[in-house]
């Protein structure tokens, strides 16, 4: 099946068990740290940090605030490690899609295949966040107030995609692998402080105005919004500015990456 | 389409790279069914030419068409890869799989999917003997072993054309020997071979034909034997010339044969004849040592170019 670009679907999907075949071995051992991660963070934050804030960061328990936030930060997190490092090594010292070229398959099938992988393990990021927020939620934290609950995980997953085309544009771009430590530090960590998982991001002058150009506050706006049932325009508009995004951002990454991989 | 469309047409076929010229205007024509080698020192640009043909790189100008498709525009590459198989110079087997996971995975890229995914598996373990490692992880493969599985991958999608770059570098004597017979066992399959080698004996042992490149032009092309025939002869006699040979002696062996080169401090003597020829070179050597071999695709390159083809 061809999609848009010239995408063959096949092709991707081939791409995508690729990775599956290589995560399936080690699953085990990979999955547990999704599971610690959000656990620390919301007992070493929310819960211990929260006690000293009192009871109304932005109307609700701290825990409760935080919650969503850093669940969309999770996704974010699983979807540019695939694309940055793991893709690097891929590309340019394991040469496999030097062999997956020797193919009927083309780059634009192999960017859209490990774009669909990136969202997969973004996915799974995010649902381990989730499955936790929603035991603590049944535990008596008021995290998950609202059926809209139920719609997180497709968000996730358009978290997932954004950050994954983001992943790659930068990876179509580098030449060296010490260039990715300049996309964690000055991109990765700025969006994970400001992008108002911790506290509004009104609060520093111009601080919402800035942050709608950012790519996390919108992921954030979207789950925080669907954990608490304030579900509204707003949220349709955060929802679109990601599908926006995300399809301008790999619009340029088969082009990008061919020129890396074909000489 | 029929099966008398060439398998590879090359007109006018360069590409450069900067200023450096890899492939300057090459023709040549590979009928359907025929094993046909690139032969030529490092950087003559023969994985470039492969390259073009396997489609990892445009054509930088002139015309080239494959089973009768354009390769020149690229527009029919996916076309063309259906219908290839790739085996890389370079070894970039996926480090992360097993050699089962490695064909099923590729499997896949050749839409094969099911019950005919696993009957050509298990075809190609045998064919690869690999049937014992089949659930090891690649990374402890030995070098024979993964340049076995690179062509087994190579022919997952029935290829009507193998393309191999450097197929039996790096490998023993055994591993070679047991290569070359799964590559004639294609050839018996009337798949269409290009390869390139640095092993004269291998293009002799494979090849219907041979071009042979330098600095990314063919100097000459044809059956091996007839290449020999035409450029240099059947017996060669070497000769190691003492540092201050003097150069009447030189004369007097030169003229005991039909032709002579000196390349490194070595005479060669070019013959028909090499019992009679070798006879009268030692007598005038006079009890020094001379070697009467076989004359290869290696002095062809030798007389053509007046150079080695490692150097
Ligand atoms: N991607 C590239 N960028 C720049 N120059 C290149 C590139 N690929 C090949 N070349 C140059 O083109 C020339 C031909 O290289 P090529 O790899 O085709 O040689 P070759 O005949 O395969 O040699 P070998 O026997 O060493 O494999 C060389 O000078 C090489 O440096
Ligand atoms: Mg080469």
């Amino acid at each position: 099946m061809k999609l848009f670009g010239d995408i063959d679907l096949e092709m991707a999907l081939a791409v995508w068990r690729r990775n599956l075949t290589v995560y399936r071995r080690t699953w085990k051992m990979n999955i547990l740290p999704n599971f610690f991660e959000p656990v620390l963070y919301l007992v070493g934050m929310g819960v211990g940090l929260g006690s000293y804030l009192g009871e109304d960061v932005g109307g609700t328990a701290y825990v409760a605030f935080i919650a969503p936030g850093l669940m969309a930060a999770s996704a974010m997190n699983g979807a540019t490690f695939e694309t940055t490092y793991n893709i690097f090594i891929k590309m340019n010292f394991a040469r496999v899609y030097d062999a997956f070229l020797g193919t009927p398959a083309q780059v634009q099938d192999i960017a859209f295949g490990e774009l669909l992988w990136a969202t997969t393990r973004a996915l799974l990021y995010g649902l381990a966040f989730l499955l936790v927020t929603a035991a603590l939620t049944v535990a008596g934290l008021p995290i998950l107030t609202s059926p809209w609950a139920l719609g997180l995980p497709l968000v996730l997953a358009l978290t997932g995609v954004l950050f994954a085309a983001l992943g790659e544009l930068f990876t179509s771009l580098v030449k060296t692998i010490d260039l990715y430590s300049y996309y964690y530090t000055l991109f990765m960590t700025p969006l994970f402080l400001f992008s108002g998982i911790f506290y509004p991001v009104d609060r520093f002058p111009h601080g919402a105005a800035i942050a709608w150009f950012t790519p996390l506050y919108h992921a954030v706006r979207a789950c925080r919004a669907l954990a608490t049932g304030d579900v509204g325009v707003a949220t349709a508009a955060d929802v679109t500015w990601i599908a926006v995004v995300a399809a301008l951002a790999f619009a340029v990454v088969p082009r990008r990456t061919r020129a890396m991989l074909i000489r | 389409m029929t099966t008398d469309t060439p398998a590879i047409e090359a007109r006018g076929l360069s590409k450069r790279y900067g200023d450096l010229v890899a492939v300057d205007g090459i023709d040549f024509t590979i009928p359907r069914g025929e094993a046909f080698g690139f032969l030529g020192p490092n950087g003559a640009g023969k994985s470039t030419t492969m390259r073009m043909i396997y489609r990892a790189s445009p054509v930088g100008g002139g015309e080239l068409r494959i089973l009768g498709l354009d390769a020149t525009s690229g527009r029919d590459d996916r076309a063309i890869k259906a219908r290839l198989g790739v085996i890389h110079q370079e070894d970039n087997l996926d480090q992360e799989l097993t050699v089962r996971e490695t064909l099923e995975v590729f499997c896949r890229f050749h839409r094969l999917r099911g019950a005919a995914a696993a009957a050509k598996v298990d075809e190609l373990l045998d064919f690869a003997d690999l049937r014992d490692r089949a659930d090891s992880l690649v990374i402890t493969l030995s070098g024979g072993m993964k340049r076995r599985l690179m062509v087994a991958r190579g022919l997952i999608g029935d290829p009507d054309v193998v393309v191999l770059d450097e197929p039996t570098t790096g490998l023993d004597p055994r591993a070679r020997q047991s290569l070359w017979d799964k590559l004639s066992r294609l050839k018996r399959r009337s798949a269409t071979l290009i390869l390139t080698t640095h092993y004269m004996d291998e293009a002799e042992r494979l090849c219907d034909r041979v071009a042979i490149m330098d600095k990314g032009r063919i100097v000459t092309v044809g059956a091996p034997r007839d290449l020999i025939e035409r450029h240099a002869s059947p017996s060669v006699i070497e000769v190691e010339l003492a540092d201050a040979e003097s150069a009447g002696a030189v004369e007097a062996l030169e003229r005991t044969a039909e032709a002579h080169a000196s390349f490194g401090g070595r005479l060669l003597l070019y013959t028909r004849d090499g019992e009679a020829t070798m006879a009268a070179a030692l007598a005038a050597l006079g009890g020094r040592p001379a070697h009467l071999r076989r004359g290869t695709l290696e002095d062809v390159f030798l007389r053509i170019t007046g150079r080695g083809l490692d150097g």
